[in-house]
């Protein structure tokens, strides 16, 4: 072993990408993975992880990192801080930045900066219209080479028909996969959370979970046309997860994903107008909670995305029918997630596999994996200790959070990135 | 009973705390009809009236209570404040309450504005005048006052027609039925009922006629013509007059006992033909002398410095309680 190494020693490793699921030592030599296995020899660096879970550093598909264009609320650095704070090494940031994500420029221009801050990976999502007007498509070859991973207008749906079946069309024609943040505009319009029981009683505006199903319900139809490869973002209703377990039996390339929100909350959390509970899609009913659960379990959702959207606390402090829609979410991804592992509804193994190898293989990315010569990209945590959720203690400009307040069992202790520790003892470093 | 610091709408009160105002209120209805009408209850005690939204009646019903009890009442309104240069609500509240009222009365467009500012403001009580589709709770006091002087309200029904969805004045009556003992009646067509509105444990009906047997009182909503072009809620006036508006047919059907309401301002050929509007069932202008008082009783509640009545009082936490677990409130 040489002065570069570093030895995690007797932790146990889950590494759903080959099957392990063990008690051992992992190995990492020149920032890459040198061994899973037992090691005798000592290296420069060693960290004793007994008690603690080493899985891949967690990868985030959707994430708003804000720049450019309101760094006020979230830069690519402090998203990036954020990100390792919450064991996470990649997100995929959604382009509804301003300039959009919908030209090659910005996507450089993005990869460049977080190449910089050199903490996590960050891989562009780029738009499929440009501006997100939902009008003409992207040169989505081109943003492709420069760096884009998937295709989305996420915080708008695509909404015309005709728009959405050419972008399958093309997309598909290039293997691209397209994601649709699905709301019928003309069902959720002026709304603030789910239309409901909760949304008759405080008399504010509510968006029907019709406003989903809906246009997921079309897509799917134009999915099963287009032979295209469709990625609902933030599933939310059991409408939806029922569309989507259904498309899939057909065999179609539906796949989706789910935000911790959605399978750990319900609207009960908007009651007293809180604002920090509003997002898009909203918190739905309890049925809803359970089927997003459901397809968790039975695997109909492969993926945990947080949908981080961060806020300046002027966008949120203005009444709920008025606040920004969205949450932070990179720094509590994994303790909410915990909470499937210990509620019986995923193993440890399969709970990690949607963090880390599920949306590898979705977009073709190389991390998400501790095989031999990967990118030493780790993630080491204590899923047993508990700390307090405290919004003036986040890393990410946002202060956003339904968890303020809350106690989290689960708790990152190390992330790796390339080798080089980045967060350790509560501390981003570098 | 427990104390008031705020009234934030009928959500978390107690029973005891209605029937407290209601009581205090007649008594003011007999100041307000003296012929010097000033009481020096709250002298030394200053109310602003801050309201977002155009309002006449509400505005001067909570104008007149103030002055008759001697407090110094400042009116600001929302073409004249400063939100017109881009200052936020909490910003216009602080700034308010910088200067030392011992009330705020708001109006809002925003549901939850009253409970959203209450957060911010320590020392300042706020009564909440109408906030979005969500309360109206001195709406309601002076519904109950008309309707107790009338005959009374334990174990009758209220029929109430017409927007639902977009109502306060709704949302705050099936929370006090609860309370009070009396029944509402919903009478709308779909597109203006809200969701699960059947779970305040209100019957629910689409035809008017069907409802009206029985009904102790009926309750004539305003309609917002706005609804008819921006959200397709119903086709057009002649047919909601047809289907909605309360004709002296339907009053005559309701019988001799009933009575009509409006918390206005009444739309005369729409929700209510004239004739009704204008006979010896409408209560309407009752509702209105009755209003000043029921505001009396409240800014007296709030901070006519009676012991038991003293802060701290009612947390938003209360209001939350009571609508958390489906089943509370049916």
């Amino acid at each position: 072993m040489s002065a570069t190494d570093l030895l995690i020693r007797n932790g146990h490793v889950v590494d759903p990408a080959n099957g392990i699921d063990e008690v051992c030592d992992l190995w990492i030599s020149n920032g890459c993975i040198a061994g899973v296995g037992k090691f005798d020899s000592d290296a420069e660096q060693t960290i004793d992880a007994t008690g603690q879970v080493v899985c891949p550093g967690l990868i985030d598909m959707h994430v708003h990192l804000r720049e450019p264009g309101e760094e006020w609320k979230e830069d690519i650095e402090s998203g990036s801080r954020a990100a390792v704070a919450g064991g996470v090494t990649s997100i995929c940031c959604m382009p509804n930045t301003g300039p959009h994500i919908d030209h090659a420029g910005i996507a450089r221009q993005i990869i460049e900066r977080s190449g910089q801050v050199g903490l996590c990976n960050v891989h562009p999502i780029g738009a499929v219209t440009k501006n997100l007007d939902g009008k003409e498509l992207t040169e989505m070859r081109e943003l492709s080479r420069s760096g884009c991973v998937a295709f989305s207008d996420d915080g708008m749906p695509i909404w015309h028909a005709g728009v959405m079946r050419k972008a399958l069309e093309y997309a598909s024609s290039f293997d691209f996969m397209v994601i649709q943040h699905a709301e019928e505009k003309q069902l959720t319009k002026g709304g603030a959370i789910n239309e409901g029981w909760i949304s008759t009683q405080l008399g504010v505006p509510g968006m029907p979970a019709e406003g989903e199903d809906s246009m997921i319900a079309r897509d799917i139809m134009l999915a099963r046309r287009t032979d295209a490869r469709y990625h609902v973002a933030h599933i939310s209703t059991k409408g939806a997860v029922d569309l989507v377990r259904t498309a899939r039996a057909e065999g179609l390339k539906v796949t989706t994903e789910a935000a911790p929100h959605h399978f750990a909350l319900t609207e009960e959390e908007v009651l007293g107008f809180n604002a920090d509970a509003k997002m898009s899609p909203p918190l739905r009913t309890e049925a809803d909670r359970l089927a997003v659960i459901e397809g968790l379990r039975d695997g109909t959702i492969d993926v945990i995305a947080t949908d981080h959207a961060p806020h300046h606390e002027d966008d949120k402090r203005c009444g709920l029918s008025c606040a920004a829609f969205g949450i932070v979410g990179l720094e509590t991804v994994l303790p909410v997630s915990l909470g499937l592992v210990r509620d019986g509804v995923l193993s440890l193994n399969d709970m990690i596999a949607k963090l880390t190898s599920n949306p590898a293989t979705l977009l073709n990315l190389d991390s998400g994996t501790l095989s031999d010569s990967a990118a030493a990209d780790v993630c080491i945590f204590d899923p047993d200790a508990t700390w307090t959720v405290d919004r003036n203690q986040l890393v990410s400009k946002g202060r956003n959070t339904p968890w303020h307040g809350k106690e989290m069992t689960g708790q990152v202790t190390h992330t790796i990135k390339d080798g080089r520790i980045v967060f350790t003892d509560g501390v981003v470093v570098g | 009973m427990k104390p008031l610091k705020h009234l934030f709408g009928i959500a978390g009160m107690e029973a005891e705390q209605l029937e407290y105002l209601l009581n205090l209120s007649e008594s003011f209805v007999e100041l307000s009809r003296r012929p010097i009408r000033k009481a020096p209850t709250l002298r030394g005690k200053t109310i602003i009236n801050l309201f977002f939204e155009n309002s006449t009646r509400t505005r001067t019903s909570f104008e007149i209570a103030g002055k008759r009890l001697s407090a110094d009442v400042i009116n600001i309104s929302a073409s004249t404040s400063a939100t017109t240069k881009g200052e936020t609500l909490l910003d216009t509240g602080q700034t308010l309450a910088a200067m030392q009222p011992h009330v705020l009365v708001i109006r809002h467009s925003v549901a939850g504005s009253c409970e959203f500012l209450a957060d911010y403001l320590d020392n300042t009580s706020i009564i909440n005048a109408g906030d979005g589709a969500h309360e109206h709770p001195t709406q309601v006091l002076t519904d109950l006052l008309t309707w107790r002087c009338s005959g009374g309200f334990k174990g009758k029904t209220m029929t109430m027609v017409g927007d639902i969805s977009h109502s306060r004045v709704a949302r705050s009556h099936l929370l006090a039925a609860k309370l009070m003992g009396y029944t509402v009646r919903l009478v709308a067509p779909k597109t203006l009922l809200p969701a699960h509105v059947e779970r305040y444990g209100c019957e629910v009906f689409h035809e008017f006629d069907k409802a009206i047997p029985g009904s102790d009182a009926l309750y004539m909503l305003r309609v917002q013509t706005e609804r008819l072009t921006d959200n397709c809620c119903f086709p057009s006036i002649r047919e909601y007059h047809e289907a909605y508006g309360l004709n002296r047919k339907r009053l005559k059907a309701a019988g001799d006992g009933c009575i009509v309401m409006h918390p206005g301002p009444m739309n005369r050929g729409v929700e209510i033909a004239t004739d009704v509007a204008d006979s010896a069932s409408a209560f309407i202008l009752n509702q209105v002398e009755h209003g000043v008082a029921v505001r009396m009783a409240v800014l007296t509640a709030l901070c006519g410095g009676q012991q038991h009545l003293g802060r701290p009082g009612r947390s938003k936490q209360m209001a939350v309680e009571a609508m958390r677990g489906q089943g509370s409130l049916i």
